[in-house]
């Protein structure tokens, strides 16, 4: 559905992304790791329109995207999470969550309309907080959320905006272990339909649900593979994942 | 709206609906220019308190309108249709913005407040160096629109009825720009303040919603400058100078920004402290100066906020 053709993004010198090509495929978990520094958060960027590559492009179904910029790639159906949570902090999580959903809502500019009586972006938001596990915290301000509700609500607010394709980067950095397994069972859910793509450091929760997964150093791909052969290539035990796995 | 500032609105709406019954000709001018300054400062503010957009150009839209007014009659002793000339004069307010706000939304913070200032000091030299409309000795207008309501017409010669329109056009403004904050446009506006990255990752084109409400801005104060220039029956490149532009950032900053009322609220306290302070010594912008840094220094959330700033501080020296 979205897939990275020899993209490339240096800055200066440095070559952050090195010609990465990659298909993220419906239905399936692609996680992506690698150590800190070695390009995913900017893969992410570039896959969302965040920035522009230096060379290469993103294909959306096929279709190369050249320059692309981010509130394009999200109405192409492509929703991103941020690395540090980046949520309305004045808003409470059902307005955040009501916001994004009305991101893909047509007749915009019909001025005269409340937006507190727009009922398709209300339901898409309470939907999008009970599958998070947020309903409890509907009217807190995002402000006031835990670090974990509001890795949580970030997700949240990509759902709201039914997404066919979801760039998830690091969504359980800082979460607890319940949290984390939340999120994780909330990943397997939501594959069903979409495609996903994972950065995390996380290796366990990887393993347990990445049906592909991509290793990166040094802003270039080291091996891409099922679960198991990554885990078995001897370049990734020596340059990432270490003896203990 | 809480039910405080509700019962506080509907008050002040009395007063000054009843004012022209015992205030004089004097107060009833001087409050029927706030009225016109608060409609200017509520446009400014959809911008500076509602989107985050810092403009210091805004006068351009002010005063182009009231150049407009002038501009639409043949000479000076003729009396122009207010419902061709007004229109005409808030398009034209308009559609600078469009132009202006197409360009200077290129650019954020610091840099949209500079090239905000520049495009307006274009339009003050435009009218200050050649000879359209006066140069910069301005233009009198020594006739005032004829405003034919059925086979009534509104005498905006008259204070008490040009007051009374003034009441009217501010409420109606206000009422206005509360739906729009409502609407989803709103909503998203206010999202572009909070976290513009955010808001374009979900798929919203910012520049569409600041374009657009840029340009809604630029109309209102368009709509306050024609009735500005009505009232004072005379036009100069000072309308449209960067002084104006800063005080009527004043206005929406001393009020509390983005929530409208602010706005109202500000334009009264800044005009009436410049009309009382002027009163007592003619050194009187060092008392302005002192009155201003008092209430940002002491009411961070402005004039309206005073109220929250007082619980926050409460609570903290309760907690503390």
């Amino acid at each position: 559905m979205l897939a990275a053709s020899e993209l490339t993004r240096r800055f200066g010198g440095l070559v952050a992304v090195d010609r990465v090509s990659l298909e993220l495929k419906r239905a399936e978990i692609h996680a992506l790791i690698g150590t800190n520094g070695a390009g995913k958060s900017t893969l992410i960027n570039l896959l969302a329109g965040e920035l522009p590559p230096s060379a290469g492009a993103a294909l959306v179904r096929g279709e190369p995207l050249r320059a692309a910029r981010p509130e394009h790639m999200a109405r192409l159906g492509i929703g991103r999470t941020f690395q540090r949570s980046n949520v309305f902090f004045e808003f409470s999580a059902f307005e955040n969550c009501r916001l994004a959903a009305q991101a893909r809502l047509p007749r915009a500019w019909a001025l005269h309309e409340p937006a507190i009586r727009c009922r398709s972006s209300s339901e898409a938001a309470t939907r999008a907080l009970e599958v998070v596990g947020l309903s409890e915290r509907h009217d807190a301000p995002a402000v006031t959320l835990s670090h974990g509700e509001r890795r949580a609500l970030e997700i949240a607010m990509c759902l709201a905006t039914e997404p066919s394709v979801l760039l998830l980067d690091e969504p359980l950095a800082g979460m607890g272990a319940e949290e984390s397994q939340r999120v994780i069972e909330l990943l397997r859910r939501l594959r069903s339909d979409r495609a996903i793509l994972l950065v995390e450091h996380d290796m366990d929760a990887v393993f347990a649900v990445a049906d592909v997964i991509t290793v990166m150093a040094d802003g270039a791909v080291l091996a891409s593979g099922l679960p198991e052969a990554v885990r078995a290539d001897p370049t990734v035990r020596e340059a990432y994942l270490g003896d203990g796995i | 709206m809480t039910r405080t500032r509700r019962v506080l609105a509907i008050i002040a709406l009395l007063v000054l609906a009843a004012l022209p019954l015992f205030a004089g000709k004097f107060y009833v001018e001087l409050i029927a220019k706030i009225m016109i300054m608060a409609v200017f400062a509520m446009s400014l503010d959809l911008l500076v308190g509602v989107t985050g957009l810092v403009s210091l150009g805004h006068a351009a839209f002010f005063g182009l309108a009231s150049y407009m007014l002038v501009l639409a009659a043949p000479d000076q002793y003729t009396a122009v249709n207010l419902w061709t000339s007004l229109p005409l004069a808030v398009f034209a307010s308009a559609l600078l913005a469009l132009v202006i706000g197409a360009l200077a939304l290129r650019t954020r913070g610091v840099y949209f407040i500079m090239v905000t200032l520049a495009f307006s000091q274009m339009v003050y030299f435009v009218f200050h160096d050649t000879k359209l409309a006066g140069g910069s000795d301005g233009t009198y207008l020594y006739v005032k629109p004829k405003a034919n309501l059925g086979a009534w017409s509104l005498n905006l010669g008259d204070s008490a009825q040009f007051y009374y329109a003034m009441l009217v056009l501010l409420v109606v403004s206000f009422l206005f720009l509360r739906m729009l904050l409502a609407s989803r446009f709103g909503h998203a506006l206010r999202g572009i303040r909070s976290n513009e990255q955010r808001m374009r990752a979900l798929g919203f084109n910012t520049y569409a919603y600041k374009l657009a409400a840029f340009t809604i801005a630029g109309a209102i104060a368009g709509l306050a400058g024609y009735f500005a220039a009505v009232q004072f029956g005379f036009v100069n490149p000072e309308m449209l100078s960067w002084h104006q532009s800063a005080n009527v950032l004043l206005m929406v900053i001393l009020g509390g920004m983005g929530n409208l009322a602010g706005a109202v609220v500000g334009a009264f306290a800044l005009v009436l402290a410049q009309d009382l302070f002027s009163s007592l010594t003619k050194h009187w912008l060092l008392l302005m100066g002192g009155f201003v840094i008092a209430v940002v220094v002491l009411l961070p959330n402005g004039l309206t906020g005073a109220g929250q700033t007082w619980r926050h501080w409460r609570e903290r020296t309760r907690s503390g």
